[in-house]
């Protein structure tokens, strides 16, 4: 199929295998975080590992917009939903996702009025079919997806809709980036950096990291051709002991980013002081909240949440896992306690979560792998 | 207010307490036997027999209500059957958990199915909820290795239903019965006020005749038997999906809806070598794999550009992030077939019209048992689990 096969390319992958091989230093062991939880899941669907030396090891790192939203959101979401008249509007990624009293399928269960939109745009359809109803559209996710959030408070502002507002959970990918740079926990070599977030903010915004802690940055595409590429870009950059941000997904993400959408970001939100982050605790200026000029369609003004912080159960490791500190089988509850149909964790959760799409795609012996190969006539 | 107890994590916690001990045992035993517990691969596998110990134990419901999930035909669904339903009505005859329960009446052997349509929009290219409830339950009977002949339609009508559409339906049923060879002998009609249903459900139970001694069942399979899919893969979920118009995609796609029991009858007499058979519905093709791979205790390793897929289904999947393998289809075949006889059963297939693209798309391993395999067009390997959520709810 054109535009998909020629990315999947077996005969390239290999081609690309022996290079990445050769440039491998002897007894050198290479960690490369990816940012993005679309990389994950393109990693994990596609089988890439499989292609990767021994010395190379993937690290999976916070982009994952579902995994990064505290059970206390959760329960705050499910509070707007449980309001008189509510019908919230959320992503299908969101539906699974464990607050400290279920998740929206549960409270959906349970009578509440929870619908899964594709587009934003969709829930004022709802509103201006609903007018006795109030539609709230839970909004989450980075970079990626704030501009269709603007876009859509400015489009109900434009339509003069009175019932409908936003709770608003959009965060930014920067300050995560940071903290796990300044976490002593990890040492990596590199980064893959996300490539749909770069679309809206573009490449400069990584430049610290190459220049202040002197780790290459490839701005990757989703497809498994163009994270092998982007390996390979990191690996030609560390055998030649330069640190820099290189784009390998020009073909979608310009270098300075798309200014319409930034503006928008920036007519409709401000950045928030500070967010709680699943696992990773508080981080300042990493979230956005509408702003003043636009409380009419902010849900958590007009309603007011209780905005309790939960505590994650005790066992549960996702902090770790989303710094990339552990990898998904290393958590204790992986897989026994937490799966995929009863995830207490949020990496566990959405097809871009770390141990998702472990447990979904890679929960295989690959030492017995290579075994059936070999005994295959 | 909510679905599940307060206390659901702290009870997945103690579950998993409880077994923690077992696991450490194991885990010593094994580590005795590998020499070298410390590495990572060994700890990793660990790991995953410690989840293959926790995916074997009895399931349990969690929530308090039910969920679409229970519905969506993957692991939430297999809880609920075996948690419920068959924890109280086990005998025998169900504890196979096949499309239909085999059962001997005097000297015949009888096959008894049945299943509900709830399909939205009941009207769809290729189709609507009457050809459904009739092809679905002939083929239900066809796949268990009977020759349908008989069954019952039940409708579930909402106040208001338009009686030119339940018309429409009914003659759609009565052309698909004629089609199947089988005749509609029984039924039953109920009303519920406007709101208490979405306007037509249909139930149908179907009855057929076992005229041969074959022992068809996914706990047969053999390692080194061929897994065969008698054509394109997903093209009634993608279809309702698109008929729906909430995504604004169109595609020139319709229902793949049609009666297997002659591509069958033509199989079974061709090859004496089939050892189990399945109708890809709900949960379609990846559901199926991990069923045979359960019940034989085996492994099953598929080759990700052997499956046949029609570009339109493709194209569609890849935009909204979801896997052909796992979208419902209502006229395909799942065999497994002896190795040295899958060229003859691939000849049979492509005999009958609705076989044409009948391919061979993998096989079943003695290693990894449980397990479906992918090797992925791309190069790599990974596994093909169970579905969790339900992309596409009422989907048949």
């Amino acid at each position: 199929m054109k535009f998909v096969d020629e990315f999947r390319d077996a005969d390239k992958a290999h081609a690309l295998a022996a290079r990445i091989a050769e440039l491998c230093e002897p007894g050198r062991q290479y960690k490369f975080m990816e940012v993005c939880g679309g990389h994950t899941h393109t990693i994990y669907k596609h089988g890439l590992e499989d292609y990767l030396p021994e010395a190379i090891t993937l690290v999976h790192g916070p982009g994952c917009p579902v995994c990064v939203i505290p059970m206390g959101r959760v329960d705050d979401a499910i509070h707007l939903a449980s309001q008189p008249d509510v019908i919230m509007t959320s992503f299908g990624d969101m539906m699974r996702v464990p607050g400290s009293q279920g998740s929206f399928f549960d409270a959906k269960a349970a009578g509440t009025d929870i619908r899964m939109v594709y587009s934003p745009l969709d829930s004022l359809k709802i509103a201006r079919q609903n007018p006795d109803k109030r539609v709230v559209f839970m909004a989450i996710g980075f970079e990626t997806t704030t501009p269709s959030t603007a876009m859509t408070v400015l489009r109900a502002r434009a339509m003069g809709l009175e019932n409908f507002s936003v709770f608003c959970n959009h965060v930014t990918i920067i300050p995560a980036i940071k903290a796990i740079l300044d976490s002593p926990d990890l040492r990596l070599d590199g980064f893959i950096g996300p490539g749909h977030v770069s679309t809206v903010i573009g490449c400069r915004p990584y430049e610290f990291i190459a220049a202040d802690y002197g780790k290459p940055v490839v701005v990757a595409g989703f497809e498994p051709l163009d994270i092998l590429q982007s390996i390979y870009l990191l690996m030609v950059q560390l055998s030649q002991g330069r640190s820099e941000v290189e784009n390998q997904y020009t073909r979608v993400v310009p270098w300075d980013g798309n200014l319409a959408a930034l503006t928008a970001i920036n007519q409709v939100m401000e950045l928030r002081p500070y967010f709680e982050w699943r696992g990773l605790g508080f981080i300042t200026h990493s979230a956005m909240r509408l702003r003043e000029d636009f409380r009419a369609f902010d849900a958590e003004v007009l309603f007011g949440v209780p905005g309790v912080r939960v505590a994650d159960p005790k066992a549960c490791q996702c902090g770790e896992v989303l710094k990339g500190v552990l990898k998904p089988w290393e958590c204790k509850v992986f897989g026994t306690a937490c799966t995929p149909e009863t995830p207490i964790g949020t990496c566990m959760v959405s097809p871009e979560g770390a141990c998702a799409a472990y447990y979904n795609y890679g929960r295989m012996s690959r030492r017995r792998v290579v075994e059936v190969e070999l005994s295959r006539p | 207010m909510t679905g599940r107890g307060t206390n659901w994590v702290d009870e997945a916690l103690r579950e998993h307490e409880e077994h923690a001990a077992e696991d450490a045992t194991a885990a010593s035993r094994a580590a005795g036997q590998a020499g070298s517990a410390g590495a990572p691969s060994d700890r990793e596998q660990q790991v995953l027999d410690r989840i293959e110990r926790a995916r074997r134990r009895r399931p349990r419901i969690r929530e308090e209500r039910i969920t679409m999930s229970h519905g969506a035909g993957g692991k939430a669904t297999q809880t609920l059957i075996e948690a419920v339903f068959l924890d109280a009505f086990r005998n025998p005859l169900l504890e196979p958990l096949e499309d239909a329960a085999q059962l001997r009446v005097g000297g015949a052997r009888i096959a008894l199915t049945t299943d509900s349509y709830v399909v939205s929009p009941l009207f769809f290219p290729g189709g609507n909820i009457g050809d459904l409830a009739v092809n679905g339950t002939v083929n239900d009977l066809a796949v268990s290795g009977a020759t349908p002949l008989y069954l019952s339609a039940g409708f579930v009508l909402e106040e208001g239903f338009p009686v030119a559409d339940l018309t429409t339906i009914v003659a759609s049923m009565t052309a698909a019965a004629a089609a199947a060879g089988v005749q509609i002998v029984t039924g039953d009609t109920k009303v519920v006020e406007r709101g208490k249903a979405d306007g037509c459900y249909i139930n149908t139970a179907g009855v057929g005749v076992v005229e041969h001694d074959l022992d068809l069942g996914a706990a047969t399979a053999r390692p080194g038997d061929a897994v065969i899919v008698s054509g394109p893969v997903g093209d009634h979920g993608v279809t309702i999906m698109l008929a729906r118009g909430e995504l604004d995609i169109e595609a020139d796609l319709s229902s793949d809806t049609a009666p297997m029991n002659t591509m069958i009858a033509g199989l079974l007499g061709a090859v004496p070598g089939v050892r189990a058979m399945r109708d890809a519905t709900r949960g379609g093709v990846a559901t199926i794999l991990n069923e045979v791979a359960v019940a034989a205790g085996v492994g099953v390793i598929v080759e990700e550009d052997q499956i046949p897929v029609r570009t339109q289904v493709r194209g569609a999947a890849e935009l909204l992030g979801i896997d052909p393998m796992y979208v419902a289809c209502e006229g395909r075949l799942v065999a497994v077939v002896d190795d040295g006889q899958a060229e003859r059963a691939l000849a049979a297939l492509h005999a009958h019209p609705l076989g044409e693209q009948a391919a061979v798309i993998g096989h079943i391993t003695a290693d990894q048992p449980g397990i479906v395999l992918l090797k992925t067009a791309f190069g790599g390997t990974r596994i093909v689990d169970l579905l969790v959520g339900d992309p596409l709810p009422r989907i048949c």
